[in-house]
């Protein structure tokens, strides 16, 4: 027993002992290939990253991986190239060539080893290759789905190899498809054949792209195969691109939609032309701003994404108390003379322009997406549709539904509606009239500011911000009807959805102008918009 | 005198003590007039769409008054800066220029940023004789005896930045999105690079040009159809001259449509290191912008020029960029032009401002030509994650700018030279010599 046991440690020892040279030998190659990583130009550290990926060593892809993310760096004391995680200005450094911890250094005594684009990319060519034999079936895919794009023949013999290994299917079906890709060219016409046939799964544009040579091939079933696959290709990009211009035009719709449903209760309800209300939007967004600067500040990171949760009840208070004041302040006195009222409101917005310019200065400020809303949602390969579109479609039409609500079902909502239809009688009834205007003006400049944090995510928030929407939160008011909720949905949805329509063909500047001409010739057919109120109510 | 005065950046305190000595004699023959300030016109948009870019600029001159001051003046008297905000109104900005020279009687005048700013104040600096130093890029096309350009001409910029992507460390670029801003800078501009690339064998299919106007903000049909032409197996780029803050949605709507630089590379003209402070710029590392200087230039001249704007602007967070150094360079020139000339006069600064030399912040000797354009380096820089730029290109050393584009033909044929014998600024042939001299 002991001695088997002897034995084995002889043995392990041997074997340990032959090793080590090679592993010396490795050693040396995947130094001086590090080394070469920290050369001047980029064509020579692409040189030395494929010399490094050459090697096949497991170590090499975490090197690879550090310099395409700016994570490579050279120590100046030693000239030692070493991966590190910066911290403010601290590095914690790793040694790539035995992944040791090596201690952290001041970010001033490393270079970092600068990559361009051209690198990046090679980069994360020569990743992807040494990944296709990773454990994990998910890192292969992306592997494979991102060597697919690397024509060199090594990469299509490395897939060739990955492929009769594989073992899950969905991986098979991507290394198969970009094998496939090389075969196209294969002088044997079944090979072609099986080749088109392994690419029809994919039916996006780059495929019809690769394929579109061989509709003249010597072979007539790869020629119909060809065919077949271009026209099944082309019947879905039309279903993507019309999907995708309606999914636009009720975007734009829905940014319309929130622009607008404020100044449909200000404007609509209570009959003022508010020029100000594009400042109760950006009021919003700053507000957003200030909420996400306090989060940053004050909380930690891991919660930071909820800070646009809380901006939409700060910013509804905000811009509804600024709201409050200015009713209270100046337009109840103007009641009643829409002249004076739209010259008042003017100069309140550039007003409110110039303190907040004062106060957070004219640069624009950055307003940071939350993670939930970065990035895109591809429904089906083709059709991207954007996170925080999708967001404020939702987010529009939920506070649509809200104002609706409290309209219809809240007490307020009921005095509110009777002191608009009849003032008189409202009083009489012991309705503080005055207050409940104070009250639905501020309700309308509250949603108005809820809408800036919304707006925010899309856009820029800059002093200038309201005056973006003035004119189309108008537009879309009076197309609407006049005090219509409904109407202002309607408005909203067809102007966003004809606007996207019209620009592919005409322009984003055209487009705009015949969207324009549109709601003139409408106005002149139907003075009172799309839903307009009709009975005792429409002519008080 | 004048000579002592081509030293290098920070060096001309040596001058300036020539120059105190000068305005010491002067100050014997009239006491009351070397009391008198300089003024000097500031005309930037302090407020409207133009204020985000051109608030910075208006601090920049006022920092290098401050720093002259503080040295003594010029001539012996004091600078003084008379400070107007033309509010983003194109004809605002004519009426403000004329009360700056007529009214306040300005020596210079530092000031506007859009194109077409500049060709409304034009008319009234050719009238009255007043002299415009103009810091921002913009399209060539233009050689006045009244203006001088600190910024680049499109061979400055965009010619360079086209042809790093054309080449193998850009990526072998073949198809081109033109996008810009609908007014006069990226229309002439595109219609160069359009030329340029044509003439480079890039068949007209390969180049989408679009226009968007001023404060766009909806870009997902734009970017949409953007990957679409770039989904035709060959490399695209986007070259981009879209103007002021419609930038940033269209940046958003790029990283959420997760286009990477890696594929398809966005090169902006317009893009600099205070317009990407409103940009969270971790999904857009890699995309590029060309420009003359960039904050992340690693000289000493670079240094002192951040400390010095970080403490006037008492902000360790504020940052500085190209216009800010054309800014800077063009107000050193002047200041040297008016100790070589002796006087304010605009017709002895202009000729003094001939050849004057001026050491950049970017670490190189900076030369105004005749043609009234500067000769600069130029950079191409890549967004890194922390809203700098990394150099990935630059020339060896400073490039003349054309004032007339040779691609175009009806410019090609153009000649800006205000020395003998030309002395013109869009001719064919000198005005002097032997085809005027018959």
């Amino acid at each position: 027993m002991r001695c088997v046991r002897l034995l084995q440690v002889l043995f392990v020892l041997l074997a340990l002992g032959a090793a080590l040279p090679a592993r010396a030998a490795d050693d040396s190659t995947f130094s001086s290939a590090l080394a070469g990583l920290a050369a001047d130009g980029f064509a020579e550290k692409i040189a030395a990253a494929e010399r490094l990926a050459g090697t096949g060593d497991a170590r090499a892809l975490a090197v690879l991986r550090a310099m395409e993310s700016g994570a490579l760096f050279v120590r100046k004391s030693d000239g030692a190239v070493l991966i590190g995680a910066v911290t403010g200005r601290e590095a914690a450094l790793t040694d790539p060539l035995t992944g040791a911890d090596a201690g952290t250094s001041p970010t001033r005594d490393l270079t970092k080893i600068t990559v361009n684009n051209a690198l990046r990319s090679a980069l994360a060519g020569l990743a992807a290759r040494l990944d296709l034999t990773s454990p994990d079936p998910a890192r292969r895919l992306a592997a494979a789905q991102a060597a697919a794009s690397d024509p060199s023949p090594e990469a299509v013999a490395l897939l060739k190899g990955a492929l009769a290994r594989e073992t899950d299917a969905g991986v098979k079906a991507a290394l198969s498809a970009a094998v496939a890709r090389s075969a196209l060219a294969s002088p044997d016409a079944a090979e072609r054949l099986q080749a088109v046939a392994d690419l029809s799964g994919t039916l996006s544009a780059e495929v019809r792209f690769l394929v579109a040579p061989l509709a003249n091939d010597p072979d007539p079933a790869v020629r119909q195969a060809v065919k077949d696959l271009t026209a099944s290709i082309e019947r879905r990009e039309t279903a993507v691109a019309v999907t995708l211009n309606l999914f636009q035009g009720v975007s734009l719709g829905s940014v319309l939609l929130l622009a607008a449903v404020g100044l449909a209760i200000t404007f609509g309800v209570m009959g003022v032309i508010n020029m100000a209300h594009g400042e109760m939007i950006m009021l919003g967004a700053y507000t957003t701003f200030v909420v996400q600067e306090a989060f940053r500040a004050w909380l930690p990171p891991s919660v930071f994404g909820l800070y646009l949760i809380l901006a939409i009840p700060a910013a509804f208070l905000v811009a509804g108390a600024v709201g409050v004041a200015l009713e209270r302040g100046v337009i109840r006195f103007l009641y009643g003379r829409p002249l004076e009222t739209m010259l008042a409101t003017w100069g309140i917005s550039l007003a409110l322009q110039q303190v907040v310019r004062s106060l957070f200065g004219a640069t624009n400020k950055e307003v940071a997406n939350p993670v939930w809303m970065t990035g895109a949602w591809e429904a089906v390969p083709g059709l991207v549709l954007t996170w925080n579109r999708i967001a404020i479609v939702i987010f529009a039409l939920a506070v649509l539904a809200a104002v609706a609500a409290s309209l219809r079902y809240t007490s307020f909502g009921l005095r509110m509606r009777a002191v608009t239809q009849n003032r008189p009688m409202a009083a009489c009834m012991g309705i503080k009239t005055g207050w409940v205007d104070a009250l639905t003006f501020g309700l309308g400049s509250g949603i108005a500011g809820v809408a800036g944090v919304a707006l925010s995510q899309v856009g820029n928030v800059s002093p200038n911000l309201g005056q973006t929407y003035i004119v189309d939160s108008f537009m879309v008011v009076v197309f609407g009807g006049v005090g219509s909720l409904w109407g202002v949905l309607a408005g909203a949805m067809s102007l966003g959805v004809v606007n996207k329509v019209l620009e592919p063909y005409a322009g984003a500047m055209l487009g705009k102008i015949l969207v324009l001409v549109f709601i003139i010739l409408f106005i002149q057919k139907r003075p009172r918009g799309l839903f307009a109120l009709k009975g005792r109510a429409a002519e008080a | 005198m004048g000579q002592s005065m081509l030293g290098q950046w920070g060096k001309g305190l040596k001058g300036l003590v020539a120059g105190t000595a000068m305005a010491a004699a002067m100050l014997a023959a009239g006491v009351a007039k070397a009391a008198e300030p300089i003024k000097i016109g500031v005309l930037h948009s302090l407020s409207g769409t133009m204020a985000i870019s051109e608030t910075t600029l208006k601090d920049t001159v006022l920092m290098m008054v401050d720093d002259i001051n503080k040295r003594g003046g010029l001539l012996g008297r004091p600078v003084e800066a008379v400070v107007v905000d033309p509010a983003s109104n194109w004809p605002l900005f004519a009426e403000k220029a004329r009360e700056l020279l007529q009214k306040e009687k300005v020596a210079a005048v530092f000031g506007c940023w859009t194109s077409v700013s500049r060709k409304s104040v034009l008319p009234v600096f050719e009238e009255l004789n007043g002299l415009l130093f103009y810091p921002v890029q913009y399209e060539g096309e233009e050689s006045s005896r009244n203006v001088f350009y600190t910024g680049a001409a499109p061979n400055q910029q965009a010619i360079p930045a086209v042809d790093y992507l054309m080449g193998a460390d850009g990526g072998s670029v073949k198809r081109w999105v033109l996008a810009g801003t609908d007014y006069v800078y990226p229309r002439t501009t595109n219609k160069i690079l359009e030329a340029y690339l044509l003439s480079k064998g890039v068949a007209k299919d390969d180049i989408m040009v679009n226009y968007t106007p001023f404060g766009h903000s909806d870009w997902q049909t734009i970017v949409a159809d953007i990957k679409k032409f770039a989904s035709q197996g060959k490399k695209t780029a986007v070259v981009s001259t879209i103007n002021g803050d419609a930038n940033v949605p269209f940046y958003k709507e790029l990283a959420n449509q997760g286009i990477k630089a890696t594929d398809i590379p966005v090169v902006a003209f317009s893009v600099g290191e205070e317009e990407l402070a409103g940009i969270d710029t971790k999904n857009l590392v890699g995309h590029l912008a060309a420009w003359n200087y960039f904050m992340s230039v690693d000289t000493a001249e670079n240094d002192a020029f951040i400390k010095q704007w970080q403490t006037f602007i008492k902000s360790p967070k504020r940052v500085t960029n190209d216009p800010m150094e054309a800014t800077a360079i063009g107000f050193k020139m002047w200041s040297q032009a008016v100790l070589q000339a002796g006087t304010t006069d605009v017709d002895a600064v202009r000729q003094a401002m001939y050849g004057q030399k001026v050491r950049s912040p970017s670490g190189y000797d900076i030369v105004m030509n005749t043609n009234h354009h500067l000769s600069k380096p130029v950079m191409i820089g890549e967004i890194q994650a922390n809203g700098q730029f990394q150099i990935v290109w630059q020339t060896k050393g400073p490039i003349k700018a054309d004032a007339w584009s040779p691609y175009i033909p009806e410019s090609a044929k153009l000649t800006a030279d205000w020395t003998y014998p030309w002395v013109c600024g869009n001719c064919t042939a000198p005005k002097y010599g032997t085809a005027a001299a018959k």
